[in-house]
């Protein structure tokens, strides 16, 4: 019964805002960012490092907006706002 | 709710040369209540919410308290959009293929009843047409993005509408954990990631039938059932709940802890399902939802000043949830309604500064809110200084294969199997001393 994040994501409505609500400030910080953990502690696998790119990126389309990675990159390298007004996600039970 | 929310909405622009006596920063339980109470008392509310409803953006276990929605709509029950009636909660402690059990279920839950199982989506909606239907104008899909403030007074709020600039004579602040608002006016820091847990949670629908055999549940009865263990060492918490025909399952671990693990939160869900426990009770369901939330976890040594010139802020956005009891939802309205009694009070004196809306802060230090959490204000330290892999990892574990090996009738002496009970449990904890000092550690952080 356990399903892939991405089934798990396809259940929330989501309306995509244009720009990202999501920004990485300085790629070289995560370039030296020895734990790059924020591609574990997201529960819907936003982030994610490419080695050959040398590049964080940033599905924001997938964020169901905890707040959790504004305060666990440990260099707060994550400019995290919310997206705009009735953008995001919207759940259906809660 | 939608014909004036859609006017409102192109309003916008006109609305905002309007003044308002009031303006509330999110329609969660604590924005809501400080709405109604206000709009009732016949004062202008303006009721921002950046959902494309109250409640879009909303997740909880979740339990809802009868008493203090009860002080501020009497009966409310009887309208509100509930689940089931909470008779029976339970405590799992969790071992690896094992659980040890306590509960308690009691008729006398039900008349005058306690408490109720919900879902956000519905229930917050509600709450917030209670304060609609009082007077106060909502405003949706709209985003607060700063405070505007004059000579160090909040005099308004600053929205992501064109033209969206709104003035009133105060502002609520009940804009949630995240509570960036709250960050921008320096009332409180960034939390730290030993302030918070993650929770992430499925609703899994279950023939109706099938869920109240399993939970041993009839008609509108409902079953709560926490869980520790079986989170990799993590300090955190499991929830289980009966829904009409849903269960409400989900996993909450400190952001400290996991940060350290490397485990992705969904991981801990997958794991907890698999528990043989768990697997059983929602064996054949279908997962319906997904959805993911912070929960404040600082308590009392981590709630901000309350009020100042201009400003009152309630609710998760003040850290106000007792975790050792998941109680949240009732601290939130609670701490709402004290927040729009003392708006009316400043309404009618005409003055918004700290003098009168300290009133506010003197009044929940009365109330339960700062009791409860006071009591327990050392649970924070006392997660601080152990080892979390020792008690939500080795001690769960311990006291499982403790029990384990009491009830096994193989011929060993019992006083044997006392010993080895002992032993196990002080192994766990990492020697005697260790046992002791935890035990009165533990006993002190819930004895405040
Ligand atoms: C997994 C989980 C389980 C829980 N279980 C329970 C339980 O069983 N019982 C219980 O009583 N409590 C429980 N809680 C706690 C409870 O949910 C919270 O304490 C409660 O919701 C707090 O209410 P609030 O109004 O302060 O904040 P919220 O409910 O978070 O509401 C804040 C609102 O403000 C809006 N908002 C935020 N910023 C802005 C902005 N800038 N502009 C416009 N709008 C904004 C948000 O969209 C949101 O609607 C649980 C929490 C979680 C996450
Ligand atoms: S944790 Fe922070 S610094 Fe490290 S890779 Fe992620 S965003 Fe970059
Ligand atoms: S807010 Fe939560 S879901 Fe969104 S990117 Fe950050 S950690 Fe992931």
């Amino acid at each position: 019964m356990s399903q892939s994040i991405e089934e798990r994501l396809f259940m929330i409505r989501y309306k995509a805002a244009e720009q990202s609500h999501l920004i990485i400030k300085d790629q070289d910080t995560c370039l030296h960012c020895k734990t790059k953990e924020c591609n574990f502690f997201c529960p819907a696998d936003v982030y994610d490092w490419h080695p050959d790119e040398k590049k964080t990126s940033v599905a924001f389309e997938n964020c169901i907006e905890c707040g959790t990675c504004r305060l666990a990159c440990p260099d707060y390298n994550i400019e995290w706002v919310y997206p705009t007004g009735g953008h995001g996600i919207t759940y259906k039970l809660g | 709710m939608t014909v004036s929310h859609t006017s409102l909405r192109s309003g916008m622009g006109i609305l905002a040369e309007e003044r308002f006596d009031a303006i509330v920063v999110g329609a969660g339980p604590a924005g809501s209540a400080a709405a109604y109470t206000m709009a009732t008392a016949g004062l202008k509310v303006a009721l921002i919410e950046r959902g494309e409803f109250p409640g879009a953006k909303n997740i909880f276990g979740g339990v809802l308290y009868r008493k203090q929605l009860e002080d501020l709509i009497p009966e409310w029950w009887k309208e509100a959009p509930l689940e089931r009636a909470v008779i029976e909660q339970r405590m799992w402690i969790l071992g690896k293929e094992s659980a040890v059990t306590f509960s308690h279920r009691n008729e006398r839950y039900k008349e005058p009843p306690n408490a109720w199982t919900g879902l956000r989506v519905k229930f917050d909606q509600w709450l917030a047409s209670k304060a609609e239907k009082a007077g106060a104008v909502p405003i949706y899909e709209t985003v607060v993005t700063e405070l505007i403030r004059e000579n160090g007074r909040v005099v308004g709020v600053r929205t992501d509408r064109d033209q969206g600039d709104l003035y009133g004579d105060l502002v609520v602040l009940a804009d949630g954990v995240n509570s960036l608002l709250g960050k921008s006016l320096g009332v409180h820091k960034e939390w730290a990631p030993d302030e918070v847990s993650l929770a992430v949670k499925e609703v899994i629908a279950l023939p109706k039938e099938k869920l109240q055999d399993r939970f041993n549940l009839e008609d509108n009865e409902g079953c709560t059932i926490e869980f520790i263990g079986d989170t990799f060492g993590m300090a955190g918490l499991g929830f289980m709940y009966t829904n009409q025909d849903t269960i409400s399952l989900g996993v909450g671990v400190m952001v400290n802890d996991l940060k350290k693990k490397r485990i992705k939160p969904y991981e801990v869900l997958d794991a907890v399902k698999q528990h043989p426990s768990i697997r059983r009770m929602i064996q054949g369901g279908e997962v319906k939802e997904y959805s993911g939330h912070l929960i404040p976890e600082g308590g009392f040594t981590s709630m901000p000043p309350l009020s100042g010139d201009g400003w009152m802020i309630c609710g998760d956005a003040a850290q106000m949830v007792n975790a050792v009891h998941r109680e949240g939802t009732n601290l939130a309205v609670a701490s709402g309604k004290m927040a729009g009694e003392t708006a009316v009070l400043a309404h009618q004196r005409g003055d918004y500064s700290i003098k009168t809306l300290g009133e506010y802060d003197r009044n929940v230090k009365e109330s339960f809110i700062h009791n409860d959490l006071k009591k327990y204000r050392g649970i924070h330290g006392l997660f601080k200084e152990m080892n979390s892999d020792t008690l939500f990892g080795n001690l769960p574990q311990a006291l499982n294969d403790a029990a384990y090996e009491w009830l096994l009738v193989d011929g060993v002496f019992k006083k044997e199997k006392q010993k080895k009970a002992i032993r196990t449990l002080r192994n766990a904890a990492g020697g005697n001393i260790d046992l002791l000092r935890l035990g009165i550690k533990g006993w002190r952080a819930i004895n405040g």
